[in-house]
């Protein structure tokens, strides 16, 4: 899931020939005067903190500016915030346009139907979770047919279009269609979708690129988003880590079986601090690698819980014992593990020769692992 | 009768040579399924594990009678091997391969439904059915014959739930891992009639997790078409909103997909709730003793 700023999106827009503000993205005051005596950011200005978290406008995160002076003023303020907990470390500057209409369009997946959606409203410029469902049309667009006329009619016809504003409409949707293929995108959404004179312009870009399709788009693995370093980290290993707020580190192979054990540690009063999950396979080369990741984390306590399919337990069990031995004795943390499977009784006695708690049963094995967080402090 | 697959059913393992091809062929072998032919473009008259190995699903088709096929592909070519697979006439294809672009599998979901073939996955563990076949990854040694079925968003989980099961001195019927991702070719409400209409199935173990609308939208149907009883699961109570939990599919996004809402649509339409997986065998086993069979 790879969320792009707005400049970014709007670069999409661009390149699908999506009308869009004329503006640039700057870095710093003296970059914006540059960009508006340049002539490509046409005055009055609008100033935006380019930041993934919503509700900017609020927030202090956008300004106005008539002069270039006023424009670096404003990129001054705005680069010296830390919205929601994020630092501001670009902003875009664009024409002011005068609005005559808020418009509301997105296209994303629908699970349950296995088809795209289009969710058009005439109620734009509003979180659209916070709009009635009767004011949103959806429609759900076949993806070997892609977004015919009728269903452009019936979109412009819910925005209130007509006449050169719907042919305008017409080039969005066909662009915003066009953009949601071909860049592998998850979540595309214009809000608002202005009305001006006779044309319809994308005020904002919201859009979630498709992790899975990064190999298709080698232009999208520079942008950072809003993972941590160590989740970084685990990703170009291949590893599913999600740092939460306790202080119980939780190892298992499988998303459903992370889970659950999370669940259970829950209800047994500990606090899942980092999850880790290997994924499908129980190569031990990538126990050892989890292990060491999760030392990283500085856990109070770590559980392992592996069902071991087709690999054995007793390897898994080397790798771990392995892996043990490269975390220096200053960073040592009490480890429970539970491992299920093939030659689990090899694979319990080999842990309990390396001094590790290793029990059968996930209750108890949960139990242990917090009473260890609890006496670690 | 199992659901699927049974001892006729004559497989084609797409991407024999990998690693995971391999050893999977081995363990399916193991199982006692008639794995009749492999694919790997490039590497045709080789064998693996005495299974012939073709160029193409065509020829696996022409000259093994292969009419289901199990997908170890990589990401990238996974469309490609199952709109091959469809093409060549082969109606049931469990994808194994991760990781697959949901654009992707779009195009993968609805090329098969139009060609009346069915997908199961992708990133799932197949299809098994003890004592007759096994299409996928699920660990031999969980299995044992009997009369329970399984129906599961998970892997792992699956295995542990299902070994649960045998330890409890019960056994299963057809166990179905449904695959972690946003789209997936076969959901709750696609399998259910299958199970519904089986008549080695007593009772149906059904595993979800959090993300999407999956179990609510089974919920509906177990409410309106369905007639035995039904254990259910979910995973990821204690998930925070926002973060993918390991699945591509398992996110609690603007408010939906919680375990709340999963467990008390699952719980409304009569199922029997487990909290824990660990409760599960008992679960099932009272189910059981309550429709005097076992």
């Amino acid at each position: 899931m790879v969320k792009l700023s707005e400049w970014r999106g709007k670069e999409i827009f661009r390149a699908y020939r999506l009308p869009v503000p004329r503006g640039t993205v700057v870095r710093s005051p003296e970059e914006a005067v540059q960009a508006v005596r340049s002539g490509a950011v046409p005055l009055p200005c609008v100033v935006k903190a380019q930041v993934l978290a919503g509700g900017r406008g609020k927030g202090g995160a956008v300004r106005f500016a008539a002069t270039a002076e006023e424009a670096a003023e404003a990129a001054r303020a705005i680069l010296d915030l830390t919205f929601q907990g994020e630092k501001v470390r670009e902003v875009l500057l664009e024409e002011r346009l005068a609005i005559e209409k808020e418009l509301y369009v997105s296209l994303t997946l629908d699970r349950s139907r296995r088809l795209p959606l289009l969710m058009t409203s005439a109620a734009g410029g509003m979180e659209i979770e916070s709009v009635a469902d009767e004011a949103i049309v959806r429609q759900w667009v076949h993806p070997f047919a892609g977004l015919t006329s009728y269903e452009k009619r019936a979109a412009a016809k819910s925005l209130g279009l007509s006449g050169a504003l719907a042919r305008s409409l017409d080039a969005v949707l066909d662009g915003l269609w066009s953009a949601f293929v071909g860049e592998d995108i998850e979540l595309v959404e214009i809000n608002p979708l202005a009305v001006v004179g006779n044309a319809v312009i994308a005020l904002d870009a919201k859009v979630i690129i498709e992790d899975d399709a990064a190999f298709r788009h080698p232009q999208y693995a520079e942008v950072r988003d809003d993972r941590t370093e160590l989740e970084e980290f685990a990703r170009e290993r291949e590893i599913a880590f999600v740092q939460l707020d306790g202080n119980i580190g939780v190892i298992a192979n499988g998303a459903g079986l992370t889970m659950a054990t999370l669940d259970v540690l829950q209800q047994s009063g500990g606090r899942p601090g980092v999850f880790l999950d290997l994924g499908g396979t129980d190569d031990p080369k990538k126990v050892t690698e989890a292990f060491l990741l999760m030392a990283r984390a500085k856990p109070a306590a770590v559980f392992l819980n592996i069902f071991g399919g087709v690999t054995r337990c007793d390897t898994v069990a080397n790798g771990l014992v392995a892996a043990m031995h490269q975390v220096p004795d200053a960073e040592r943390f009490p480890l429970v593990a539970r491992i299920r499977g093939n030659n689990e009784a090899e694979g319990i006695e080999i842990l309990r020769k390396a001094g590790v708690t290793s029990l059968r049963d996930l209750k108890e094995s949960v139990e242990a692992v917090v009473a260890a967080a609890r006496g670690a402090g | 009768m199992s659901v699927l697959v049974d001892a006729e059913t004559r497989v084609l393992v797409q991407g024999i040579t990998g690693h995971q091809g391999t050893v999977h062929t081995r363990q399916m072998l193991a199982f006692g399924t008639r794995v009749v032919a492999g694919t790997t473009p490039g590497k045709a008259g080789q064998t693996v594990e005495g299974v012939p190995v073709f160029d193409s699903v065509r020829d696996a088709v022409d000259r093994t009678g292969a009419n289901a096929s199990v997908i170890f592909v990589p990401a990238p070519f996974a469309k490609d091997a199952l709109l091959e697979a469809v093409d060549a006439g082969v109606r049931l294809s469990v994808v194994v391969t991760e990781h697959i672009p949901f654009h992707d599998m779009l195009t993968m979901y609805h090329y098969a439904k139009a060609h009346g073939a069915r997908i199961i996955g992708p990133n799932c563990p197949g299809i098994a059915a003890p004592g007759k076949a096994k299409v996928g990854i699920i660990p031999n040694v969980v299995f044992r014959p009997g009369r329970v079925g399984v129906i599961s968003r998970s892997g792992t989980l699956t295995y542990e739930i299902v070994n649960g099961i045998k330890e409890r001195g019960l056994g299963q019927s057809t166990c179905i891992g449904l695959g972690g991702d946003p789209v997936v070719g076969t959901s709750f409400v696609d399998a259910l009639p299958w199970f519904e209409q089986d008549p080695e199935t007593d009772l149906v173990v059904l595993v979800g997790e959090i993300g999407g609308t999956a179990e609510e939208d089974a919920a509906d149907f177990l409410r309106h078409h369905f007639t035995k009883p039904v254990v259910a699961y979910v995973a990821g109570r204690s998930a925070p909103p926002g973060k993918r939990m390991g699945h591509a599919g398992a996110i609690i996004a603007r408010g939906k997909g919680t375990a709340e809402s999963k467990l008390t649509a699952l719980s409304g339409a009569g199922a029997r709730v487990a909290t824990f997986p660990y409760e599960i065998p008992d679960l099932v086993a009272r189910a059981l003793e309550e429709i005097g069979t076992r």
